[in-house]
């Protein structure tokens, strides 16, 4: 096929597109003058964004010294394309500026006051490209931030990337728009560094066949060409016949090759690559001079200016510059219109700031004369009559006139059908148009809200995707809460049942704890009467006040353990749905069992507050009567021992009730049992306690005098936890005022010690009670 | 005798149509009411619950069950007209009642914003969000992901230090519409 094809262009026949118009060229106005270069403006402003694509990351700041062909941007992704510093200067501004664009909208510039230097970064000029490795080369494509220049701004380094089976590289001067010669001269000024560039994207490609499309209007320019390319096999210039819009990348396809691009597909599909002229020399530029893209050929035409020609302009050169050095006649003329880009497909800017950028081929200031239409500021558009001229004259074969309609109308689905997305925008319609419709215009206005349309349902596609799944991680919260809530549940059963066996002696237990239940209630209405007695007591009645104390702790303590039995026996020993009656009979019990215990914690300070007053009238009589320090010493020390034995005892409460914390912590998720251990644990060292209350106050007996503090500090340490302070020391200080302060004083520290121990212990183990009753209760309310 | 020949042909011919329909109501059953995905589809799922309805799909369900069409605010003139088209009823105008707050001034498409040095961190409007497009944690400042915004305004109200604003989107180049004022490019002689 592809022989066929270059036997077809050797013999000069070439292929034809539908349509198509012929408007007045215009060139001669510029194509006879040689590219002027100008005198450095005094500021750049380069828009950061100035290809198809997104823009880099700066890299430079405000007040910041820039270098000609410095880099300003940098790429991070293949569709970013870099700027550079077109000459030397400093960073002035970064901010917001119009930009070329058709809505005359601002974006992100850099502003670079010029320097006049033009001072060159340091420069790696290559001059044996066999040198470098093709990756290479596209790196120094890429960093030199090349984008298509003939109008679109595509990545260049994207087009130039190996690809297989590339058949053709097509080289695009056809240059068809009327008025602009920019590649025209380009191609008469530098056709060896135009061809050395088509070498360097032969390699990377290696294409079969390279063609150069030339309109037959530039003469010079394919003189020029046909005479670089003369010893190369593979290059063939082709000289197309004039015709708008040749230059159009499908209809180039279709002129060289006869093939058509069909809709929705690009050539590289068909294994075709199409490079504008001027691209392919920036590209010789950068590879082998290392110059980036920091210039490009602007033609400056139309008929109200002086001295139309084309100019090389550094990218960021402010229009307003441009028409200076070609002197606008009618500068001061506000309506004056300054077109950018071709008059078919240009548009008109609303700035005279806005800048040259890569894409930028021409500024067209026409005369009122030359384009009236572009001073009109009423449209002179009539019906449409049908003529169907317009249809006759597209390049893409479409219906315009019926789009027209559809586009009037916003019916967007009628437009794809009539596949709005192939036109090219080319404006032969339009210029066709009896009726003066600007037709193209109603097509940009559909296409971009169609492009809206489709962002806008890609939007609500997300959003409801989002939405989606929102819902769906609240259900499945929710659901994983129950799941937990049922779970527990579930265990603290299980761990209910688990518990039977070991409450199989609940019978006889229950019945030795009735028995235990009379003897407590007996010995509490004795106790309290005790508490009342006590406010009277004399010295000379403690004995007996002893004795009864002595009965009243230990069936305290029983009672005490007997309850905590009751409380954890009674939920096990039945299930089902009695369970719920039980259990909050159970809780009912615990909660009486707490009531009670507050009860006795009372009495018991209360007593304990008698005790004092009593001992401190007792303690200075004492005093008095003893002559040796003996008796006083024994007494000491036995009360000493009394107190060891007590902390000792107390510190085994303590560690127990701390190993009973461990599996407590584990309780409010899993389960009920170690609510058991605790209470058991609590109990024996309750137990422990009481024991060596009793021993204590048998060893109180022998020293009657002296009991009485003990009695005093043990009570309080084990039933009031609050009222731990040196008061109830205070007489055992008076008594020992004769002793060594060196034997007193640890004991008193470790007694003091070992009964906040304890009070902290006996805290814990009610606060882990309470919490006993309400896990029940929630347990309860869960079932 | 003819009579009853043709109440039997008859029946017979009933009967026989009768299983085929019945037959073919489960053959070819459709399990999910398909005009409720193409309703949702044209909802604009903003899931703002203007209409009434905790998101657009539940809203899309109540239509096909005879809802009012007018209800959806977000979604507008356009919307109603595409939901007519598709239900085959009269086009209504909005129903202002499902309109929260002023009448937009414009057609840009606005986006939550956090006033981000008044946030507490309080964590509501996450909450509200539909889309979760907000980013934050308990007393950190929160700040709203435009792109997944859809403009909903569920959490303005929510918010107890009044930071959050709806701003429209600025107009880019990447959002431009052309309009009509621009003035066409036409080559004469």
């Amino acid at each position: 096929m592809v022989e066929s094809v270059i036997e077809r262009i050797t013999r000069g026949h070439f292929w034809d597109f539908h349509g198509g118009i012929h408007p007045p060229e215009q060139k001669f106005l510029t194509s006879n003058k040689p590219i002027k270069q100008l005198a450095l403006p005094k500021q750049l402003i380069i828009p950061l964004q100035q290809h198809i694509g997104r823009e880099g990351d700066l890299l430079v700041s405000i007040g910041e010294h820039v270098l000609k062909g410095q880099a300003l941007t940098l790429s991070t992704n293949p569709m970013v394309v870099p700027i550079h510093a077109p000459t030397s200067g400093t960073i002035s501004a970064i901010k917001m500026s119009v930009i070329a664009h058709p809505s005359g909208l601002s974006q992100l510039c850099v502003f670079l006051d010029v320097d006049g230097e033009d001072t060159w970064r340091k420069r790696d000029v290559c001059t044996d490209l066999a040198q470098l490795s093709n990756h290479e080369i596209i790196k120094k494509i890429a960093d030199a931030g090349i984008a298509g220049m003939g109008g679109a701004g595509f990545p260049t380094h994207i087009k130039v990337s190996s690809k297989p089976d590339i058949k053709f590289l097509i080289i695009n001067g056809a240059e068809c728009e009327p008025y602009i010669t920019a590649d025209d001269l380009l191609m008469m000024e530098q056709s060896n560094a135009i061809v050395d560039g088509i070498k360097i994207i032969d390699r990377l490609l290696t294409p079969a066949v390279i063609l150069i499309g030339i309109e037959a209007n530039k003469p010079k320019a394919i003189k020029a060409l046909q005479q670089a390319t003369a010893a190369i096999e593979k290059i063939k210039v082709c000289i197309v016949p004039t015709k708008y819009p040749t230059g159009g990348e499908k209809q180039l396809v279709q002129i060289l090759t006869g093939q058509e691009v069909t809709s929705g597909r690009l050539p590289i599909h068909d294994g075709i690559v199409m490079q504008n002229i001027a691209t392919c020399f920036a590209i010789n530029e950068a590879v082998r001079h290392d110059t980036p893209l920091i210039r490009r050929v602007v033609t400056v035409t139309g008929q109200a200016l002086n001295k139309p020609q084309n100019v090389w302009a550094l990218l960021g050169t402010p229009i307003n510059f441009l028409l200076e050095q070609c002197s606008v006649e009618n500068i001061k003329n506000e309506k004056q219109t300054v077109i950018m880009g071709g008059p078919m497909m240009g548009f008109s800017v609303s700035s005279e700031l806005v800048p040259i950028v890569k894409t930028s081929n021409c500024i067209l200031v026409p005369s009122k004369k030359e384009m009236p239409s572009a001073f009109e500021k009423e449209s002179k558009e009539v019906e449409c009559i049908r003529c169907g001229q317009c249809s006759d004259v597209c390049p893409s074969q479409l219906l315009p006139q019926e789009l027209q309609w559809s586009a009037k109308a916003k019916d967007y689905s009628q437009l794809e059908k009539l596949n709005l997305r192939d036109c090219i925008d080319c404006g032969a319609c339009a210029y066709v148009c009896p009726s003066q419709i600007p037709l193209v215009h109603y097509y940009r206005i559909a296409k971009a809200e169609i492009r809206e349309q489709q962002q806008l349902d890609l939007k609500a596609e997300k959003a409801k995707i989002r939405f989606e799944a929102r819902k769906l991680r609240l259900e499945k919260e929710k659901v994983a809460r129950q799941e937990k809530h049922q779970k527990a549940a579930a265990a603290r059963k299980a761990a209910m049942n688990k518990a039977t066996p070991e409450a199989t002696g609940a019978k006889s237990a229950v019945a030795a704890a009735l028995a235990r239940v009379k003897a407590k209630k007996a010995s509490k209405g004795q106790s309290q009467v005790n508490t009342s007695d006590s406010q009277n007591d004399l010295p000379t009645d403690t004995a007996v006040d002893q004795k009864s104390q002595v009965a009243t702790a230990i069936a305290r303590a029983k009672a005490k353990k007997k309850l905590k039995e009751e409380a954890v026996q009674k939920p096990s020993t039945s299930d089902g749905i009695v369970d719920n009656a039980i259990e909050e009979k159970s809780a009912s019990t615990q909660q009486a069992s707490t009531d009670d215990k507050k009860e006795k914690i009372a009495a018991a300070i209360a007593k304990a507050k008698a005790k004092k007053l009593s001992k401190s009238a007792e303690a200075p009589d004492l005093e008095k009567d003893s002559d040796d320090t003996s008796p006083k010493k024994t007494v000491s020390s036995d009360d000493k021992k009394a107190k060891i034995a007590a902390a000792i005892a107390k510190a085994k409460a303590k560690k127990l009730s701390k190993s009973a914390e461990v599996p407590g912590l584990e309780k409010d998720s899993e389960d009920s049992l170690p609510e058991q251990t605790v209470s058991s644990d609590d109990k024996k060292a309750k137990i422990a306690a009481a024991i060596a209350k009793a021993k204590n106050k048998a060893l109180a007996k022998a020293n009657e005098g002296k009991v009485e503090v003990n009695e005093t500090s043990l009570l309080t340490s084990t039933n009031n936890a609050t009222e731990i302070d040196s008061k109830p020391l205070q007489p055992e200080k008076m008594v020992q005022n004769n002793i060594a302060e060196s034997e007193n004083k640890p004991v008193a520290a470790t007694d003091k010690k070992a009964k906040i121990a304890a009070a902290i212990a006996k805290a814990k183990a009610k606060k882990k009670l309470k919490e006993a009753n309400t896990v029940e209760e929630n347990d309860r309310d869960g079932v | 005798m003819n009579i009853l020949l043709a109440i039997l042909v008859l029946g017979s011919i009933a009967a026989v149509f009768g299983a085929l329909l019945g037959f073919a109501s489960v053959r070819f059953k459709v399990d999910a009411d398909p005009i409720v995905d193409q309703l949702d589809a044209l909802l604009p799922q903003t899931q703002c619950g203007q209409c009434g309805y905790p998101g657009c799909k539940p809203y899309a369900q109540a239509v096909a069950d005879g809802e009012a069409i007018n209800k959806c605010a977000p979604g507008g003139e356009d919307t109603i007209k595409k939901i007519a088209d598709l239900m085959g009823v009269e086009v209504q105008p909005i129903d202002d009642s499902h309109v929260s707050g002023d009448a937009p001034k414009s057609n840009r498409p606005k986006v939550a914003f956090v006033i981000e040095e008044d946030c507490i961190g309080c964590t509501k409007c996450i909450q509200a969000c539909p889309v979760d497009a907000i980013i934050g944690a308990a007393k950190q400042m929160h700040t709203i992901i435009i792109d997944e915004c859809t403009g909903c305004d569920l959490c303005v109200a929510p918010c107890p230090v009044d930071c959050i604003e709806m701003r429209e989107l600025p107009d880019t180049i990447h959002n431009w519409q052309w309009d009509l004022t621009s003035i066409p490019v036409k080559q004469l002689d």
